[in-house]
């Protein structure tokens, strides 16, 4: 959950990003980083393995600027992707207030997607969160690529509920901040109910 | 269980740092900082400007919950002090009232001995702190009690953080 500081006038709101292996999370942080002001951004710390798959978490402070004399700050998370870090992805959603889930738009990964997203729900009950009622958007992924499912059909099967939803190209830079910024706002709006 | 929300006021903000001001001094440490179970920074004290605390804070709270994972695998609730032990710099790391943590930074001008008996001491005034704070936080809460600074908040607020 947030932390608001009314001494320090500040808040703090955690996004965790979370999909399958490879489907462009931490490329979407990468992305944020490198278009990102100086002064508005933390270290980015990546804790990956050798063959760069995320290990633990991917981890970008940044902040946006004041709103109503409070300076929001907004702590960027990645999961590990890979099935059998269950255990790392369980710990990183603690806490969070916000969710990104990233699919992969390729044919083949559509199963891992399904997943993916069945993981989330389950992983979040686990932490007291219930996916339907936390700040929530969705990311189809790899726009770019030849072998794509169509829009309509990722929205079926991963957005049943309707929540914002972008196509992005996380390797260009697509979409990535639209994502951010639609997630943004749900979290602020959410903080405005008082919750 | 998700945490509640954290807020944190004027009068305890003070007390919580006088608390770690003194801690800094009694145990000899260069660095000493406070973060919440979900990886924000709530204060620190001390040489703070040599460090990126920010990214410290969200790796604690990153070690934190993996070294409670393990304690929950060989049947222990949590660790509740881990240390690390550098070349120069070491880092006693202690969980406090249940939901915030405690960060002692220190070189070999203190001794693991002194920052132990230290902190213990410091929790104890700290978690009397976060007691108040959390009652406070409750009773704000029931009572309906909105001095919120968001509730007013318009979708040009929200537009204009990123144009």
């Amino acid at each position: 959950m947030s932390f608001i500081n009314y001494a320090s006038r500040e808040i703090n709101c955690k996004i965790v990003y979370y999909g399958p292996g490879l489907c462009g999370k931490t490329t979407n942080l990468q992305y944020v980083y490198q278009k990102t002001a100086a002064d508005a951004k933390g270290k980015m710390i990546s804790l990956a393995t050798e063959t760069e798959r995320t290990l633990f978490f991917d981890f970008l402070p940044l902040a946006l600027g004041e709103i109503r004399g409070f300076k929001t700050r907004f702590h960027l998370y990645t999961v590990p992707g890979q099935v059998f870090y269950d255990a790392s992805r369980k710990l990183i959603l603690k806490g969070v207030d916000g969710v990104v889930f990233v699919a992969d738009s390729q044919e083949e990964r559509m199963d891992a997607n399904i997943e993916s997203v069945e993981n989330l729900r389950i992983n979040l009950i686990e932490q007291g969160y219930d996916l339907d009622k936390i700040p929530y958007v969705v990311q189809y992924n790899k726009r770019d690529l030849p072998n794509v499912v169509s829009v309509e059909e990722l929205r079926r099967e991963l957005n049943p509920t309707n929540v914002p939803d972008f196509e992005a190209c996380a390797t260009t830079g697509e979409g990535v901040f639209e994502t951010l910024k639609a997630i943004a706002k749900l979290i602020l709006f959410d903080l405005k109910k008082g919750k | 269980m998700s945490n509640p929300q954290l807020i944190m006021y004027d009068e305890e903000f003070k007390q919580i740092n006088v608390a770690l001001e003194k801690l800094l001094r009694e145990a000899n440490a260069k660095v000493i900082f406070l973060v919440d179970k979900n990886g924000q920074l709530i204060t620190g004290c001390g040489e703070t400007e040599r460090f990126d605390t920010t990214s410290l804070a969200s790796l604690t709270a990153g070690n934190i919950a993996a070294t409670g994972g393990l304690a929950k695998l060989i049947g222990e609730k949590e660790f509740s002090i881990l240390f690390h032990e550098g070349e120069k710099d070491n880092l006693h790391i202690s969980i406090v009232a249940g939901r915030v943590i405690l960060v002692v930074l220190f070189d070999t001008r203190s001794s693991l001995g002194l920052v132990r008996l230290r902190v213990k001491k410091a929790s104890e005034e700290l978690t009397a702190i976060f007691n108040r704070l959390l009652q406070k936080n409750e009773e704000k809460e029931k009572s309906g009690d909105s001095e919120f600074p968001f509730a007013e908040i318009t979708d040009d607020d929200i537009d204009n953080l990123f144009s």
